[in-house]
């Protein structure tokens, strides 16, 4: 079976120091997984690398089965979240304009959106539940609000890989929820999903496959695996152990150094 | 006598028009993505060309147009490789080519360079060639503006993303850059090289105060180009003041007013 992404052996620098080693890893159609470890662990960066944006340093990656910066065309089949949207709020822009940019990578060079794309862009904004803000400038929405239209955009590609960085940044905990029931629902019709999240509460729930990321990689199947994995204290370079308190686990974290002197 | 009567002022009039739609257009991208400052060293770029050309016999339009597209594509190219600040490249350029073309200009003898109307504009200054640039130079920034809106568009709201859907983003920074130059040349008779970029942000700033639709921003800008370009050009008729300056001064009260009169902040 072909995986829609699959790492081999990659190693990425930054300035002469190792972000990435070794990785691999692998995302079958259809998966949703999910990418947790600590603040510069390198996560964003593996979606950077799956997206064709930095090229490792040494190993193989393929998304489509092409290395991702030869994909082309075939980019408009990934949609993405960034993690943080470096973009100007005050920019006169109205939320189905930035929606719309979703469909801009199927366009290609110099042809305009139509009839087709603004539905889809209408269509994605449904899905993150904010169509009546569609005529609304980008600088008159809330932050969670924004983040919600930068989540349609990613939408509006009708991706077949999803890759989502943190995405429910700044998004309140009831929207948060459906927003993970959305994308299951999106990752039942086959598309690929990754995201990078801190949120133990939707591993346990809604995905296949957890990988914990701090330079190395190691990817686990169910999450209760996960939860039992002793390996994982010596990944974040803390101990982070979960918890069950009825359904909903919970992640504390500890500093190595307690952990050592026995002071759980 | 009235000021259409002047073959120079319909000359100059037809050139404003075209110089006024130019630059309130690519001005829209320019104020958006924070390149004033970048047009003022095309610019400056610009009249470097001039002098060069002075002194080989070339046409210095022509000379200024090879030299600022080669600043403008310098520009794209050290700011993708990101090894220094693009406003540090800018501002080394900016001095250096003035520095060039004043220096080079003092060399020339015999007829006597309009070197104030290089810098300030000169609506006397319109000769029917310079006119026909002017068709061409527009032609070709309307047509680029009007196949490339929605890439434009895309890498000044979010570069990076236009990355990710698989935009030449450094080809596309490179074009728009381009059109920068092109503008600026187009500008440079009536206007002159020390306050085109004036023109390239006033109108634009101007429609940001009134609009927040992208779209409706690009129309507008457009129009308060035009008209200012215009006005300009008959206030200066009858005053007889250098183009540029009136212009610009005429542009800055307008925007002066619409911060005074628009409701609410932004
Ligand atoms: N452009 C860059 N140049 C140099 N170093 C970088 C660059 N981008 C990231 N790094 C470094 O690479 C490491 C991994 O960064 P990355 O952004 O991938 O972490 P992350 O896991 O996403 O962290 P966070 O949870 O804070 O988002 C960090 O140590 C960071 O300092
Ligand atoms: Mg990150």
């Amino acid at each position: 079976m072909s995986s829609v992404v699959e790492l081999r052996g990659v190693w990425v620098d930054f300035g002469g120091h190792p972000v990435l080693e070794d990785i691999t890893f692998s995302a079958a159609a259809g998966e949703f997984v999910s990418v947790v470890g600590p603040n510069g662990a390198g996560k964003t960066t593996l979606l950077k690398v799956i997206l064709g944006l930095i090229r490792p340093r040494r190993g193989e990656v393929q998304v489509f089965g092409v290395p991702p910066w030869k994909l082309g065309k075939q980019r408009a089949r990934i949609g993405y979240v960034p993690q943080v949207e470096e973009v100007d709020p005050r920019f006169p822009l109205r939320v189905l304009d930035v929606v719309l940019m979703g469909r801009y990578g199927a366009l290609g060079l110099g042809r305009r959106p139509g009839a087709a794309d603004r539905h889809a862009a209408v269509e994605a904004l449904k899905l993150v539940g904010i169509a009546h803000l569609a005529g609304k400038p980008l600088g008159e929405l809330s932050g969670g609000q924004r983040q919600r239209v930068f989540v349609a955009r990613a939408l509006a590609v009708k991706p077949e890989l999803l890759l989502l960085d943190e995405p429910t940044t700044g998004i309140d905990p009831a929207a948060s929820e459906s927003f993970y029931e959305l994308l299951r629902r999106i990752q039942k019709t086959g598309v690929t999903v990754i995201m990078v999240t801190h949120d133990v509460g939707v591993i346990s729930r809604y995905v296949d496959k957890v990988a914990c990321l701090n330079r190395r990689l190691v990817v686990h199947g169910r999450p209760e695996e996960v939860m039992a994995d002793a390996a994982l204290a010596e990944m974040y370079g803390c101990a982070a152990l979960f918890f069950h308190h009825g359904r909903a686990p919970h992640m504390v974290v500890r500093p190595h150094s307690e952990l050592r002197e026995g002071r759980r | 006598m009235s000021f259409l009567g002047y073959v120079f002022m319909q000359r100059a009039l037809i050139a404003g028009a075209l110089i006024g739609a130019g630059a309130g257009t690519v001005g829209v991208y320019v104020v958006l993505r924070g390149f004033s400052f970048i047009g003022a060293g095309i610019a400056h770029a610009a009249f470097g060309g001039v002098a060069i050309a002075f002194l080989v016999g070339m046409d210095p339009l022509l000379g200024a147009l090879v030299f600022s597209l080669l600043v403008a594509w310098g520009i794209a190219y050290t700011s993708r490789r990101a090894a220094i600040k693009e406003e540090v490249a800018v501002g080394v350029l900016f001095a250096t080519s003035m520095a060039l073309g004043i220096f080079l200009l003092s060399f020339i003898r015999g007829p006597r360079v309009d070197l104030l109307g290089y810098l300030f504009g000169n609506i006397l200054a319109v000769s029917s060639r310079d006119l026909v640039l002017s068709f061409v130079l527009a032609g070709v920034v309307f047509l680029a503006v009007l196949f490339l809106y929605k890439e434009f568009l895309f890498i000044v709201f979010d570069p990076g993303m236009a990355e990710v859907a698989g935009f030449p983003v450094g080809l596309l920074q490179g074009a728009l850059l381009s059109l920068v130059a092109l503008t600026v040349v187009l500008s440079l008779r009536v206007v002159g090289a020390v306050l085109v970029a004036a023109l390239l942000v006033i109108p634009a700033a101007t429609a940001y105060q009134l609009v927040r639709d992208f779209h409706k921003m690009v129309f507008l800008s457009a129009c308060i180009g035009v008209l200012e370009v215009i006005g300009g050009l008959i206030i200066s008729f009858y005053l007889d003041t250098p183009s540029g300056p009136t212009i610009v001064l005429l542009s800055a009260s307008l925007f002066g007013l619409v911060l005074l009169f628009r409701k609410g902040t932004r």
